[in-house]
């Protein structure tokens, strides 16, 4: 179900990102950042907790758009493009939730069959199939008849990363996959991400604070933060390049280049001690 | 001077709700073509708001009706004219009560249910991952719900004048001994097709349904995504839901009569 790959946009990025400038409540949230996910490849986006790695993606998708720059997937400029086109494109990508997103008047089953079921008129027989295939994957097909809120937060996850690929899609977009997985679980999404590159060359990008993960997963790491990229490389090398950024993100040390405390006034005067200064 | 400033603030807002109200609406309307695709999903949410709510409207229907005739009654013995009881009845139930009574129940049944369901996928990112799958939640999720309900208020009227005009009969004929022949004549030979049920059933129930579904899928579509937000638009569905079908019947009864 993947489209193929035109022979001239091969050498370039799936997504190709430049001059992106978010600022979202008066906060900055992006500073004419670049950025590049290569095709097939495994990408993994990291960095400090609201520095916008889940707007990032929302960016990729059209779903926000930015006060300046461009963000191209597949050579289209998605900050230009209508609804229906958008529609077109997002037919291609699949979305994995950070909060999973299952819908719930559905069982699981129908719930991964969704997509196929509103785009295809695939017979009953295929569907059945391709879901349940989907559903073996992420180790959940004997549970392809019950409801969302029988799921555990990690069952439900696998659910949904089910439903994403269930397209096999272009580009997936994992927005904190291995949150609430366990180490069976986990390692095996691990595999799923791994053989959904090298066997449909599906590229993918993740969002992830689990390094361990990432370094067995990603091709390329980002580090954001600040509303800039501030490393950048295949994971073991940046584990090691001994930034202040990296060795404060991987060594998580509360002092360093990114505050831990979000912005605020005296702490002593907060606290309404004797002679600080408000 | 502050206390100005709020009202004026208030009244802004207000306007700037209907106004989004108004846009949202002709996007739901160019949406609702899409939203033929989902038939199934339609008839799902007919059987929702409309024949879920068949019992409510069944009972209401019936004591208002009842009371109706108890009262007319009571009033209409001082001028010795118990026999236009039938009638009065009827045209009171056709013209006003039914399609007022059922298009409020209508909005604290169907419609908060409706707001609170649209809210609760907005708040769980239901609708984002819709998006996010190439399915337009308007076509999928909220013209289903508006058509549904534009399609069951009429009907749900049409069964809330039946019974009243039976709880009327029950009390008039059955317990205060009116003659069944009379009843039925005198309200026969009375109450209009075009005037009392064309006008007062057909097109108020119409135009309530409408409003009414109207108001919850938006407040449900627009609503802040936290529980609490959730919580306020259900209330102002009815809230909403409740003022402008008062005023609204003012507006078309001073058309209609």
């Amino acid at each position: 179900m993947t489209e193929p790959v035109s022979p001239t946009s091969v050498v370039e990025p799936l997504v190709r990102i430049r001059g992106l400038t978010t600022v979202l409540n008066g906060k900055t949230i992006f500073d004419a950042m670049d950025l590049d996910i290569p095709r097939g490849k495994v990408t993994a986006i990291m960095g400090p907790s609201g520095t916008g790695k889940t707007t990032l993606l929302k960016h990729i998708t059209g779903q926000m758009r930015g006060d300046a720059g461009e963000v191209r997937v597949d050579g289209q400029d998605v900050t230009s493009l209508s609804r229906d086109h958008l529609f077109k494109l997002r037919e291609r990508i699949g979305y994995l939730f950070q909060n999973s997103a299952l819908l719930t008047d559905f069982d699981v089953f129908e719930n991964v069959a969704f997509p196929l079921r509103q785009h295809t008129k695939l017979p009953e027989v295929l569907i059945r199939n391709i879901v349940l295939t989907k559903l073996q994957a992420v180790g959940l097909r004997g549970a392809a008849r019950l409801m969302p809120t029988e799921l555990s937060g990690g069952m439900a996850r696998r659910v949904a990363l089910a439903r994403a690929i269930v397209f096999d899609p272009a580009l997936i977009l994992y927005d904190e996959p291995f949150v609430g997985l366990d180490p069976i679980a986990l390692n095996q999404v691990l595999k799923l991400i791994r053989t959904l590159n090298q066997t449909l060359g599906i590229t993918s990008v993740l969002v992830a604070h689990e390094l361990a993960a990432v370094q067995r997963v990603a091709d390329h790491v980002y580090l954001i933060a600040n509303g800039k990229i501030v490393a950048q490389g295949d994971p073991a090398t940046l584990a090691n390049d001994g930034s202040p950024w990296t060795r404060q993100f991987f060594g998580g040390e509360a002092d360093g280049p990114v505050p831990f405390q979000y912005p605020a006034g005296d702490y002593a005067a907060a606290l309404d001690f004797p002679g600080a200064k408000a | 001077m502050s206390t100005r400033m709020e009202r004026g603030g208030v009244v802004t807002q207000s306007l700037a709700q209907i106004g989004a109200c108004g846009l949202f609406l002709l996007t739901l309307l160019a949406a609702v073509p899409k939203s033929m695709r989902h038939g199934r999903e339609t008839l799902r949410q007919l059987w929702f708001v409309g024949a879920m709510s068949l019992t409510i409207i069944m009972t209401c229907g019936l004591f208002v009706g009842m009371v109706l005739g108890l009262q007319l009654y009571d009033v209409l013995s001082i001028f010795g004219g118990t026999s236009a009881t039938g009638t009065v009845v009827a045209i009171a139930i056709y013209r006003e009560l039914g399609p007022v009574v059922t298009a409020l129940l209508f909005a604290g049944r169907a419609g908060t249910s409706m707001t609170a369901e649209i809210g609760l996928m907005r708040a769980t990112d239901q609708l984002d991952a819709m998006e996010m799958m190439a399915v337009d939640p308007l076509a999928y999720v909220v013209a289903p719900r508006f058509l549904a309900g534009v399609i069951a208020l009429p009907l749900l009227t049409a069964v809330f004048c039946a019974m009243g005009v039976f709880g009327g009969h029950l009390v008039g004929v059955s317990w205060l001994g009116i003659d069944n022949g009379t009843f039925w004549s005198n309200m026969t030979a009375t109450v209009d097709v075009w005037k009392d049920i064309v006008n007062g059933v057909v097109l108020k129930s119409f135009a309530f349904g409408i409003v009414v579904s109207l108001i919850a899928v938006f407040q449900g579509y627009t609503t802040p995504p936290t529980s609490e937000g959730v919580a306020y638009a259900t209330t102002r569905t009815v809230v909403a839901s409740s003022i402008a079908i008062l005023a609204l019947d003012f507006v078309l009864t001073s058309f209609l009569i």
